[in-house]
């Protein structure tokens, strides 16, 4: 018998704004199903169906997932803290200051923010050796491995760039070292090094350039980077499950005893 | 239209290595695009180069010789450069390490330059003697100013061993 609630939503559900927003219309049908992962642009990315063992713990242990979950908690966190930090030398530290003594909640949104940096990095990792040793790699998803590298490079000069930030004694002599090494590129090694500091030395043109890029620019190419990975996730056949990829042992017919998972 | 495709078709370019209108329309067109691709690189890289820099001059005034006795080795912190004074004369060391750019500091026990990066070590003169630095520390144009002070450009490096007598 349907409740009250299922009534409402029924009626809800005929209205002319739902049925302008959600297009599919009402019903449980497989077809139903499909169009309403299908014509949401969030979801779109998806696929329509997947096998129910390509999204338990086993196949995966989730660590994209959670990778992404870091992401969105730095997102969140980052954008809290930029309403406190000025990007300037004679501010940036002690904004961090205050953000650790004087602002509520600072210390543990930059906490938060902190711990999250390093889980995300933690996390990439294990991603990619979870992939890497299941053989997930291969073909047909060679081509998403390459996009995962290019997350992996942009996750790391995140961090990077984030360790300027604060303004201290370890930022500064990191950047120095680390800006030093771009040096190193043959012919065009000075040229990006000054680029990159907007001058010779670790200074003001420094902080704001490594604010943007960190702020910006970075959490910018990953957004576009991570909306192809989970697309070519679809278009690869979803995610990697050893059982049901060709040419493995178990994809094998099995004795007609034992039950196919 | 059928008429155009005809005349492409049946006329083609003779000899072949003349092009026909379309593709030179086309070869002209990612031409231009690319020259113009090339001109916004050109834009944006001036753009990233900042013309004028709020950095402090090289030249730095290290104050009267007197104040740096026979056998002293002095690292200016701010400045980062050693102002030394040896038997032979005076002479200027940028503290900076040609490794990665950290601060290196004098050690008088050891009698050497030291980088706590990553451990490279210089002699008093600036050579290298161990650790990862490519180069030793450079020599630094240092003279004498009218006013009787020593002064040291950092921009200018000098060959080894030329001593300022006083």
């Amino acid at each position: 018998m349907p409740s009250t609630i299922d009534t409402y939503f029924e009626k809800l559900e005929r209205t002319r704004m739902w049925r302008s927003i959600f297009r599919s219309g009402r019903g449980s049908s497989t077809l139903h199903n499909a169009l309403a992962i299908q014509q949401n642009v969030f979801l779109h990315l998806f696929p329509t169906k997947v096998r129910k063992r390509m999204v338990g713990l086993g196949a995966t242990w989730y660590l994209g997932t959670l990778t992404l979950g870091t992401f969105l908690l730095l997102v969140i966190t980052g954008i809290l803290l930029m309403l406190y930090y000025h990007p300037s030398v004679p501010q940036a530290y002690s904004d961090v200051k205050d953000l650790r003594f004087v602002v509520s909640s600072g210390l543990f949104l930059r906490n938060l923010h902190r711990w999250a940096a390093h889980a995300m990095v933690f996390l990439a990792f294990a991603h990619m050796f979870r992939v890497f040793y299941r053989g997930a790699y291969r073909a047909p998803r060679e081509f998403n491995w390459v996009v995962g590298v290019v997350l992996l490079l942009v996750t790391l000069l995140l961090s990077y760039t984030g360790y300027l930030l604060p303004w201290d004694q370890l930022a500064y002599w990191a950047i120095t070292v680390g800006t030093n090494i771009s040096s190193a590129v043959p012919l065009i090694g000075d040229k990006i090094h000054f680029l990159l500091l907007g001058g010779n030395q670790v200074n003001a043109n420094a902080l704001l350039r490594f604010y943007v890029l960190h702020c910006v620019i970075l959490p910018l190419t990953a957004v576009v980077f991570l909306a192809v990975h989970f697309w070519r996730i679809r278009k690869d056949g979803g995610l990697y499950v050893r059982e049901s990829e060709p040419g493995t042992a178990s994809a094998q017919p099995q004795p007609a005893s034992e039950e196919r998972k | 239209m059928p008429t155009m495709t005809t005349t492409t078709q049946t006329h083609p370019a003779p000899g072949g290595s003349e092009l026909d209108r379309r593709e030179f329309f086309t070869k002209l067109g990612l031409g231009s695009l690319g020259v113009a691709a090339a001109g916004t690189l050109a834009f944006y890289y001036r753009y990233l180069s900042p013309n004028v820099l709020f950095e402090p001059s090289p030249i730095v005034n290290a104050g009267k010789a007197e104040n740096y006795p026979v056998g002293s080795v002095t690292l200016d912190v701010d400045s980062a450069i050693y102002l030394i004074h040896v038997a032979e004369g005076y002479f200027s060391l940028s503290a900076i390490c040609t490794h990665l750019g950290c601060m290196t500091a004098w050690k008088p026990e050891l009698g050497m330059i030291a980088c706590p990066c990553h451990g490279s070590r210089f002699s008093e003169e600036g050579q290298k003697l161990a650790g990862p630095a490519p180069k030793p520390l450079p020599w630094l144009r240092t003279w004498i100013s009218d006013d009787g002070e020593l002064m040291v450009d950092r921009a200018v490096t000098i060959p080894q061993m030329q001593f300022l007598r006083v």
